[in-house]
């Protein structure tokens, strides 16, 4: 059974879910301390799959997700390093997608480029206030793009004819994609885009809501997968007939692809 | 040291939404700057080089790709003001503390931090932007303000103070200089109280100490020992001639004694309602109560093995003062409740329910006045009551899923904010209990001066001086702190073996003194005070004591545990001290500092010594008030579809989209039915449903009820009626959602004004009455419960020089947790399908009295619908059954607004294009009886025809009809060319609904 890391910090707060997630789709789950890792970051060598949950790592406080990245980029790169070459998938899902954008970690080198040894990727993308000046919570469509994200790549087919049931939970202050220049934008568009909001509530650069890197392993996104498990968290369950719930709901969808995969990587 | 100032501001090109929402409030304020720019402050004291400074403003402080940073102060535009928010030394700046850890972490250096904010204004003058900043971007209370970049050469810090034992004479007092220490120490005891004090010292002839003076004010406010409730109280009805006939059977009441002149004394009210209803009703069968009134919330059991727990507080003084501070700790208060249920529960819900004056501005009389002295604009409480719960539950992770928002003018000057939280916990851990040897453990937050005198603050009568007074009162939360505290919590209550404590409890009003008080009340504690954690140097031994300083938790933990626990908080960052032990050979509360004994109280005597006064409650039925200009009698009703557009614009009743949105309602993954629902995500919920367990099918339903109009003195309202009212709605909002009515336990929150006067404590007793007639009715036990009795605001009316009281109108607020048995079962409000029918069950009574329609449109007298305590739970189950058997397909309550309103809002919620045709007289002859009028125990359902029959057999013998059916034309309509004529688009009618609190 593949092994789940989601590594937290103080003011994690969807850790829960998120193993729920690994482990409804065969993964086998551990919660691991940030602080436990930066004393000893090997123990990320023992695990297939990395999770980095949503909430307010330590309150947000200078911006979303800020501290926790800067912990990462000083002190857990060359664990991370080893995991990118292991193909390890990983995830980071609102303030982990947060964590992971100001790392490096995405959207990563453009394809055919190597990761860099001694220090993580800068940063290209950033993800601030959303345009509204304040924290939104909704269910949004997603739109899945054409890419080879292990996490997303089974969407667009599974959901063809259901748009209705391929919606996703938002809930963040600061989710809007910013990357700086057109040039920058369209190396994101070649390869990095994996998914996008059917409304772009928050001004996000080209309706972004999800990046991988060029692997497609590493992803992350500002809405919730892991709060949309069970088919009854839809803003309208109750309306929608069996046939619209057929398959497994679309988080799950997410976490089953990339557990999948995980298992199919040479040990 | 020195002081290194960094601005960190947007990049040239990059939007900047918090400018332009400053912008859009200083618009709403009447002030027009042409530019606004912001700036976020860093103030780090630290020995740092340039290029360690360097470091620090790259790889933490800026985003390479949206901001830059800068060392000092930019020079300001020519046209512009600067204006700089930073915090009042000592009061909580969490970012500072994330800050001051990071740089440690970066650079290996201690610094000391302080963070602030930068406006630019561009085209004001610096005394508009110095009114602008004190009424949108800061409070003086915890804020100061700067016309400039503040630059200063140091941090504030605290000076140590030598230890000094003070002794406060009281033996030798008269009765004018007992009263006047309780009022200038801030004791807020009555006479009767500080002669008991007195005697008590006389008896062990010596003087109180400051510490021991202060223990006994805390425990014994009304905040913690609720004495008012608890007293016994001799209640008069005062009869006029052609008044209408008592509701209350007086007679047969436990512990009600009816005497020969119609007076009736009560020995216990609290004890002889509201908990004598859940202790009867545990009696006669009702067996899932788990723990009732004893613990820091109620618990009651989910399945064999899960509890939940639920508690409600109030935070409305500090919140009058710092709505933005005060409803964070409110929040954060309730949730340490729960967190310190039994040996510990996981918080899983938030409510949150505000009352707060009319948004446009102050009306009274019909016209718009300047506020009162000392008043925060109601739109500026609401928008930081709002923010303040928002960035708590938010940053906590706990979804905050369902509430309310009333306005009344005469929340004026004392806003309410009820926040409430609810626990998942083992069944197995619901009771815990320290043992005498077990050490007396703090972990959380530090202590500091902040939040000192909160309890006995919150106990009395607010005036218009109270910012500047008790401005110590107020705090700001650091959630992380207590996330961070929960996480360690719950490590040690699951830790293998078990919970590595015996009991605990949180730090509320009267911090450690309340706290370690009632943890040791049956075995006595012994505490050295200087072993507390403090945030700066500086505190006294009593300030170390009562402060109220948040995110605290007080543990009972066996010696051969602590370790272990050390271990956990080490590893979850929180801070632990051992303050001392539990167990004292004479059941005494000794306080030590530094070796020197400096308080030794007898726990009877703190605990049961409060003298309890019989009080005095004198009933009159309250007159109708007409009201002096604007809607009078003289009008005729108007129209009922102008009415409609007029009542879904009230902001009552209006969309609280603006509210929901900003609470997180989704995270934990739990939440099955949301505050908003339908299509577009706009229809109103009746409340939440939330599957605790994931994945087991079983539910936890979330609603309230508010009757306030029912009781409003103003219309000639009757408490008592106003109780069932309010139990009766909050039924029915969960049975809409698909509790079992056999599966509801309530709460009380009473919001009163001052009850030393007769007829407010008439009020309150009625109002008790109705819980307990009401409670018993429904079988929907109390488990828990809270009270705030002084919410009024004495000032002197600037304009005439007279002395003002505005009181609250009595504000019961019933909160209810009900069971699911089957989530697939649960449902929500919005209509689903053209050709269902549209059903109405429950009876229409005469008469608009206590409702909207009459508060807002058309204020004449009329007689107020009561509760039928015999058919009102009748009509729960058979709706129960009916949702059961899977006949509904949408259900809704007819309340605020009525029978109009609610099927508008079942509308709204639908998908576009949706409307409905029904006969509104089949509801009530009189139009506007018939479209607006509250009867109580009302419900709206949406059943498919087909169904039709079968809803007709499990209703036989109830009072419902048919009102009409769903359709396709986009409209609502009801009986054309009659005096009930209504047609009107479903999307303007939303857009009406929508917009009043789209901020």
């Amino acid at each position: 059974m593949p092994r789940a890391l989601v590594i937290r910090a103080a003011g994690t707060n969807c850790d829960g879910e998120m193993v729920r997630a690994f482990a409804l789709a065969g993964a086998e789950p551990t919660v691991m301390h940030l602080d436990a890792l930066c004393r000893d970051p090997s123990r990320i060598d023992d695990f297939d799959l990395l999770g980095f949950p949503g909430g307010f790592s330590y309150g947000d406080d200078v911006a979303s997700g800020r501290i926790f990245a800067m912990r990462v980029r000083e002190r857990l790169w060359p664990a991370l390093r080893r995991a990118i070459e292991r193909s390890c998938p990983m995830i980071g899902a609102c303030n982990g997608f947060q964590v992971m954008v100001q790392v490096g970690l995405l959207p990563g080198p453009a394809a055919g480029e190597p990761w860099p040894t001694d220090q993580p990727p800068a940063q290209t993308v950033a993800l601030t206030d959303n345009i509204g000046g304040r924290f939104v919570d909704r269910w949004v469509g997603m739109v899945p793009e054409a890419s080879n994200c292990v996490w997303t790549r089974e969407l667009a087919e599974v959901f063809r004819d259901r748009p209705e049931a391929l919606q996703l939970p938002v809930a963040h202050g600061e989710g809007r994609l910013v990357v700086g220049s057109a040039r920058a934008l369209a190396a994101l568009e070649r390869g990095h885009v994996a998914l996008r909001y059917a409304d772009n509530y928050n001004g996000s650069e080209g309706a972004i809501a999800g990046l991988c890197d060029a692997s497609g392993l590493i992803f992350g996104l500002m809405p919730h997968p892991e709060r949309f498990l069970d088919w009854n968290r839809h803003p309208y369950w109750t309306r929608l007939s069996e046939d619209a719930r057929r398959s497994d709901a679309p988080g799950l969808v997410m976490f089953k692809s990339a557990v999948e995969a995980a298992a199919r990587m040479p040990v | 040291m020195t002081v290194h100032r960094v601005e960190v501001r947007p990049k040239e090109g990059i939007a900047d939404p918090r400018a332009a929402d400053v912008a859009r409030c200083a618009a709403a304020l009447g002030l027009a700057p042409s530019g606004v720019r912001t700036a976020k402050v860093y103030l780090v004291e630290s020995a740092l080089s340039p290029s360690q400074l360097g470091t620090l403003c790259e790889r933490l402080l800026a985003d390479p790709v949206t901001e830059i940073a800068r060392p000092g102060a930019a020079p300001a535009d020519a046209r512009s003001v600067v204006v700089e928010v930073h915090p009042l030394p000592g009061v909580m700046d969490p970012a500072a503390q994330s800050v001051r850890d990071a740089v440690r972490d970066l650079l290996a250096v201690e610094a000391r931090v302080s963070t602030g904010q930068r406006f630019d204004l561009t085209g004001v003058s610096a005394e508009d932007a110095d009114r602008f900043a004190r009424a949108a971007l800061a409070n003086p209370v915890v804020h100061r303000i700067h016309l400039g970049p503040y630059v200063p050469d140091r941090l504030p810090a605290g000076t140590p103070t030598p230890f000094a034992l003070r002794h406060v004479p009281i033996r030798d007092l008269d009765d004018a200089g007992l009263q006047r220490l309780s009022r200038e120490g801030h004791l807020f005891l009555s006479l009767d109280e500080m002669r008991a004090i007195q005697a008590e010292f006389r008896r062990v002839e010596r003087e109180p100490t400051d510490a021991e003076l202060e223990t006994l004010a805390q425990t014994w406010s009304e905040h913690c020992v609720h004495k008012t409730l608890k007293s016994a109280i001799r209640y008069r009805h005062g009869r006029e001639p052609g008044s209408q006939p008592d509701p209350i059977r007086w007679t047969s009441r436990p512990g009600h004694e009816v005497h020969p002149d119609g007076t009736v004394t009560i020995d216990n009210l609290l004890k002889r309602t509201v908990a004598a209803a859940t202790h009867e009703l545990i009696a006669d069968g009702v067996d899932w109560t788990l723990s009732v009134f004893k613990d820091n919330s109620g618990v009651v059991a989910l399945d064999d093995r899960h509890a939940v727990c639920i508690k409600v507080e109030t935070h409305n003084h500090p919140s009058a003062l710092e709505p933005y501070g005060g409803s964070a700790t409110g929040a954060g208060g309730c949730i340490r409740d729960v967190i310190g249920t039994g040996l510990g529960a996981k918080p899983i819900a938030n409510t949150d329910v505000f009352c707060v004056a009319m948004p446009g501005g102050w009306e009274e009389g019909g016209a718009l006045r300047p506020l009162p002295p000392g008043c925060l604009h109601p739109r500026r409480v609401l928008t930081d009551v709002v923010a303040g719960v928002r960035d708590y539950g938010n940053r906590m992770g706990i979804p905050t899923v369902a509430g309310a928002v009333a306005f009344d003018d005469r929340y004026v000057g004392n806003p309410l904010v009820f926040c409430g939280c609810v626990g998942l916990l083992p069944r197995d851990l619901v009771h815990g209990g320290a043992h005498a040897g077990d050490r007396i453990i703090a972990i959380g937050g530090r202590t500091g001066r902040d939040g000192i005198h909160g309890a006995t603050f919150s106990s009395a009568e607010l005036e218009e001086g109270h910012a500047d007074e008790f401005s110590h009162a107020v705090q700001i939360g650091n959630a992380i702190e207590e996330k961070r505290v929960l996480d360690a919590i719950l490590r040690a209550r699951d830790a293998e073996g078990g919970p590595l404590y015996t009991a605990i409890t949180d730090c509320g009003a009267g911090g450690f003194s309340s706290a370690v008080g009632e943890m040791g009340s049956r075995l006595g504690a012994q505490v050295e005070l200087e072993r507390a954690p403090l945030k700066y140097d500086g505190l006294t031994y009593t300030e170390v004591w009562i402060s109220e300083a948040q995110e605290r938790m007080v543990l009972a933990v066996p010696p051969a545990n602590v370790p272990a626990l050390e271990h956990i908080c080490r590893e979850e960052g929180v801070e632990l001290a051992d303050l001392g032990v539990f167990g004292t050979p004479n059941r005494e509360l000794v306080l030590r500092f530094d070796g020197h004994e400096v308080g030794r109280l007898s726990m009877d005597f703190l605990h049961e010594g409060i003298p309890m006064p019989r009080r005095e409650a004198t009933w009159a039925t309250p007159r109708f008030e007409p009201v002096a200009e604007g809607r009078g009698a003289s009008a005729p009703a108007p129209p009922v579809g102008a009415a409609l557009l007029d009542l879904l614009g009230h902001p009552t009743i209006a969309s609280k989209h603006w509210i929901i949105r900003q609470y997180d309602h989704e995270v934990q993954g739990n939440t099955i039915i949301k505050p908003l629902v339908g299509l577009m995500g706009r229809g109103p919920g009746s409340g939440a449903v939330l599957e605790p367990v994931p994945g087991s099918g079983l539910g936890v339903a979330l609603a309230c009820g508010l009757a306030t109009g029912v009781g409003d003195p103003r219309v000639g309202g009757d408490t008592y009626q106003m109780a069932l009212a309010a139990i009766d709605e909050c039924v029915r909002n969960l049975v809409c959602l698909g509790a079992d009515p056999d599966r509801i336990a309530i709460l009380d929150n009473f919001c009163w004004p001052s009850c030393a006067k007769a007829q407010n404590l008439a009020s309150l007793v009625r109002a008790a009455e109705g819980c307990y007639d009401g409670a018993k009715a429904y079988r929907t036990p109390f488990v828990s419960g809270k009270d705030s009795l002084n919410n009024q605001l004495r000032y002197k009316d600037p304009r005439t020089g007279e002395e003002r009281t505005i009181e609250i109108p009595p504000t019961l607020l019933i909160t209810g947790l009900g069971i699911v048995p089957d989530v697939s079962r649960s449902l929500t409000s919005e209509a689903k399908q053209p050709g269902d029918a549209i059903v109405l069950v429950g009876p229409t009574q005469d008469g608009m009295g206590g409702s909207i329609h009459q508060a807002a449109i058309r204020r004449v007298p009329s007689a107020i619908p009561g509760v039928d305590l015999a058919l009102g739970p009748r009509l729960a189950r058979a709706v129960h059954g009916l949702i059961r058997h899977g006949l509904v397909r949408s259900a809704h309550d007819a309340s605020e607004g009525g029978v109009l309103v609610a099927l508008a809002e079942m509308l709204i919620g639908g998908p576009r294009g949706l409307g409905a045709a029904i006969d509104l007289s089949r509801v009530h002859a009189d139009p506007t009886v018939a479209a607006f009028g509250e009867s109580p125990s009302r419900y709206l359902l949406e059943v498919r025809a087909r169904d039709l029959p079968a809803v007709e057999r499990s209703l036989a013998g109830l009072p419902w009809c048919v009102l009409g059916f769903v359709d396709e034309s986009g409209r609502l309509r009801a009986s054309a060319d009659s005096p009930h004529a209504v047609d009107a688009e479903v999307e303007a009618l939303a857009q009406r609904w929508l917009s009043p609190l789209d901020w």
